[in-house]
């Protein structure tokens, strides 16, 4: 046996370097695939699996519920509802499925163009079909049971007063983003915080489990706005019956609580359906009352008369002569009056709108006098609404004023503002003599206001303005019965690029109830009226004094010029 | 006699008890736990799928009694039968060349009516033992002469094979022909030569082989070149082992396979699965697994008591080696892509059987000892 195991023995070894070479071998591979292994698993780790969460990983956005936007006593005046909105995998889809036919004809859609549309986009995992349909649609598409096709929640925003508060509340685009008005003014408010789901997807794209949510959405904030929707309705209809009647290119008209500076009613003609955009030029879009600008006219004359009295140089009873209605100031320029009114006093300037007084008035005394007092009620300053696309006003520097600006400023050109800004500017007069901001939002805090002339400046000036709606003021039609109405009216030329036109004018009414203690200011303007008269006192009176009427009842304000009855002077 | 009864354990023992069965238990522990562990990893690879987890478990019992079988075979008889097995594996790839049906675009598969197998597996076995047996009529080192009709003799079934076309198969088999002349003693001279006339015929292979093959080639090189064509495997396979980082996400949390994104993830690339789920440490802890059988192997042919056992279980455990690193190789890019499963876990083919079949004769050559045979 052993021999035989020596026999063997020769034919068996095995070379020691070859021993060692298979050893080498060995560790040599070990070596080498523990090695690329650490290279993958260790040194590149963080790139592939990047890569991998690429691959594997989508982050999707879950929207959140838009605020609402209220109005001060609650009403809805901007609402979002979740709407399903039909969405497409193609990468799952089979292009000729002939399913696909029903589902274009339940979407409205062409069928020949879905199917070509699913087939261009084979290779990506998302596609819009039909944003925004119906429930009821939705649940018969997936009824369906088309691979590939799911369902997503989005929001649509519905604004169930319409026209009404179109141009204030502006509107969302389809991605729910605030594009116009207070919804994107605050939009950072009201859109909330989008949550944000990780979806594990396969290979062809198909969301595996439901996802685990890294961020809850945070829902938007309600709005409250400072808004009166009644009075929102009866300014609306006031002002549309104005516009249509006088065939005025637009109008626009603002109401201001005197006590807390919020806005109660802001409203524009032409207004649009903000639930059903499509064909409505971008010009309708704008919010007149705070975008646009125009020369004022005769409303500024009550300011040139507090200037008057604030210098010192004029009192109540300072008499000026505007005879014979007209004045040459400077070279070849001339001031005039529809009649010669000839001796007024002050409170004749505004109760006639005595161009000729005016002037005269604004020529004695010092341009900073005239520049300070207009700065001072918030002319050339933008209000501090915020409001997009608001325009600054503009108040030419005093240092360039000759007596021919200063005379045409005391009436109310060479300037320009906004009917809101005219609003806040009356508003000083309204309450007290306080510059005072104004506002969209509803608020119980104590409103920002810088006092800048004083209350019985203001009351003076006041008592003068209850002249304009009296019998033989400019303004009677402003008048709203057993209240009394401080106002002034303006009728100026329409200016455009091309100078200023004749037989077109902007008619403007802005005014205070009751005039004893203010409680609503408001400022009513009318472009280009052509239906045959077009002063600020035919045209823009009637729709304060409708506006007023109404809104004095709704608050439930005391009259403050209740005639006494005859009866009870009888008895007496 | 006196001998033998001392080297006779005194209790009874499974170490014995399993010698006397002529099974190896190191070598079957291994292959068990290996093979074991790899039907729960494929668990995971194949998406949790519970028929081909038994399709694959039956196959592997079926492996396992062939190694049964064969392992009670004495060494003599392979040696015996070398040249009958070779010549009825080569006429059964000619067979599958003239008249093999078409199984995945290639030429592998012979249908037997009741079951469908690669002649080619045959082969992997045949190959190794008749340049075994040849190279062992004589004493070795062998001839020069003899030397290269060894290698007609590799080359024959590999060029046959490579014609079906599978590189796999191909280059397993030419190396488990290869490792028997390496191991028979050829001197550093002949080493050299036959290094650079395959360096020299490189270009040639390049003339011979298919476009998909070439392809492979190209993609290896740069695997991003054709990121959604060829170059995907390799690409999604990395991802997958990378994203395992050091830890692995966990049994059956791996994201590439279970998202589909990693092709052939029960198949030839189930290591990328393992690397995904169980990280580099059990990445690691298989190919360890995978060097002790190899290295229980290299013992078992060290220890053989001629040198046809020495030579054909060498070749045997040094191409389950071979095994390993090409199918690791490919799966992490180190090597171009070549069809071949990973050894013991790997679903299907019929190469698990032939595997097993491998170790069931390093087992016969380990357990027949002339000392204590008949």
């Amino acid at each position: 046996m052993v021999s035989r195991a020596q026999k063997n023995r020769p034919n068996t070894t095995v070379a020691p370097w070859r021993l060692w070479f298979v050893r080498g071998l060995f560790l040599a591979v070990l070596v080498g695939l523990a090695g690329k292994l650490m290279v993958l698993q260790i040194v590149n780790m963080s790139f592939l699996q990047e890569k991998a969460s690429q691959r594997h990983v989508r982050y999707v956005s879950m929207p959140a519920h838009r605020g609402m936007i209220l109005d001060r006593r609650g009403e809805p005046l901007a609402i979002s509802t979740p709407v399903p909105s039909i969405f497409a995998n193609p990468r799952l889809m089979d292009a000729s499925d002939p399913k696909l036919k029903e589902l274009a004809q339940l979407l409205r859609l062409d069928p020949a163009a879905t199917q070509r549309k699913i087939k261009a986009k084979s290779s990506s995992s998302f596609l819009y079909l039909k944003r925004r349909v119906m429930p009821d649609v939705a649940k018969q598409v997936m009824a369906l049971e088309i691979k590939g096709i799911s369902v997503q929640r989005e929001y649509k925003r519905y604004y169930p007063t319409g026209e009404v508060v179109s141009h204030l509340i502006g509107f969302t685009n389809v991605d729910d983003t605030g594009q116009e008005g207070l919804e994107l003014t605050f939009n950072d408010r009201l859109q909330g915080a989008a949550g944000k789901k990780r979806m594990i997807r396969d290979r062809k794209g198909a969301f595996i489990e439901g996802g685990e949510i890294i961020k809850v959405d945070r829902p938007g904030e309600n709005l409250n706005l400072s808004l009166d929707l009644r009075i929102q309705y009866l300014a609306y209809q006031s002002l549309k019956k104005a516009v249509e009647k006088h065939k005025a290119r637009s109008g626009s008209a603002v109401v201001l609580d005197v006590r807390t500076g919020e806005v109660l009613a802001m409203v524009n003609q032409p207004a649009f359906n903000p639930n059903n955009r499509r064909g409505v030029k971008l010009d309708v879009f704008r919010n007149r009352a705070v975008t646009n600008l125009f020369e004022p006219g005769s409303t500024v004359k009550p300011f040139t008369v507090v200037a008057a009295l604030a210098s010192g140089k004029f009192t109540n009873n300072t008499i000026i002569d505007t005879s014979p209605g007209y004045l040459q100031v400077g070279r070849g320029f001339t001031v005039r009056d529809t009649h010669d009114y000839g001796e007024v006093d002050l409170a004749t300037l505004i109760k006639k709108s005595s161009n000729v007084a005016a002037s005269k008035v604004a020529m004695e005394l010092e341009p900073e006098e005239l520049w300070d007092t207009f700065s001072a009620f918030g002319l050339g300053h933008k209000t501090e609404t915020d409001f997009p696309g608001e325009a600054t006003g503009k108040l030419p520097n005093q240092r360039t004023w000759r007596k021919l600006e200063r005379a045409s400023l005391s009436y109310g050109y060479g300037l320009t503002l906004t009917p809101l800004q005219l609003a806040r500017a009356y508003m000083v007069i309204a309450n007290g003599g306080k510059l005072q901001a104004v506002r969209f939002m509803k608020s119980d805090d104590v409103p920002v206001s810088k006092q800048v002339f004083s209350a019985e400046l203001m009351t003076t000036i006041r008592e003068m303005m209850e002249g304009v709606v009296r019998p033989g003021g400019t303004a009677t039609r402003a008048a709203v019965p057993f209240y009394t109405v401080a106002g002034k009216t303006g009728t100026s030329k329409r200016h455009t690029a091309s100078g200023y036109q004749d037989g077109h004018y902007i008619a403007s009414f802005a005014g205070m109830i009751p005039a004893k203690d203010p409680r609503l200011v408001m400022v009513v303007m009318i472009d280009d009226p052509t239906g045959g008269t077009y002063f600020g006192g035919t045209v823009a009176a009637p729709v304060f004094a409708e506006v007023m009427t109404g809104a004095m009842r709704l608050l439930n304000i005391a009259p403050d010029d209740v005639p006494v009855p005859a009866m009870q002077v009888a008895v007496q | 006699m006196s001998l033998i009864d001392r080297q006779q354990p005194a209790r009874w023992s499974l170490t014995g008890f399993l010698a006397r069965i002529h099974l190896d238990a190191m070598l079957l522990l291994l292959l068990l736990a290996v093979s074991g562990i790899g039907l729960l990893l494929l668990y995971s690879a194949s998406d949790q799928d519970i028929d081909l987890l038994i399709r694959h478990g039956i196959r592997l019992a079926a492996a396992v009694g062939m190694m049964f079988v064969l392992a009670q075979i004495h060494p003599d008889r392979y040696r015996d039968t070398a040249y009958i097995l070779y010549g009825a594996g080569l006429i059964l790839l000619i067979a599958v060349l003239v008249m093999g049906t078409m199984g995945k675009g290639a030429q592998r598969w012979l249908d037997l009516g009741f079951f469908r197998f690669q002649p080619s597996e045959i082969m992997k076995l045949a190959v190794p033992i008749l340049v075994a047996t040849f190279l062992s009529e004589k004493t070795l080192p062998p001839t020069a002469g003899r030397l290269f009709l060894g290698l007609v003799m590799v080359l024959i079934p590999t060029l046959l094979i490579a014609k079906q076309p599978d590189l796999g198969t191909a280059l397993l088999i030419a190396s488990s022909g290869i490792i028997v002349l390496f191991l028979s003693g050829i001197s550093w001279r002949i080493i050299f030569a036959f290094i650079s006339l395959s360096a020299a015929a490189l270009p040639v292979l390049w003339y011979v082989m298919h476009d998909y093959q070439r392809q492979r080639v190209l993609t290896f090189i740069n695997p991003e070149s054709d990121p959604l064509g060829s170059g995907y495997h390799i690409i999604q396979s990395k991802i997958a082992i990378g994203s395992g980082g050091v830890m692995g996400l966990g049994w059956l949390q791996g994201k590439q396979s279970h998202l589909d994104f990693l092709p052939e993830s029960s198949t030839d690339f189930v290591f990328a699965v393992i690397a995904e789920e169980f990280g580099l440490i059990g990445a690691c802890l298989l190919l360890l697994s995978y060097f002790f059988v190899a290295s229980r192997g290299l013992y078992i042919a060290s220890q053989a008591q001629s040198g046809f056992g020495r030579l054909l279980a060498g070749s045997i455990s040094l191409v389950f080696l071979v095994y390993v690193f090409v199918n690791v190789g490919m799966v992490t890019g180190l090597l171009p892509v070549v069809g071949i499963p990973l050894p013991l876990i790997s679903y299907g083919g019929t190469s698990m059987v032939t595997l097993f079949a491998g170790f069931g004769i390093l087992m016969s050559i380990h357990t027949h000892r002339r000392m204590m045979g008949p």
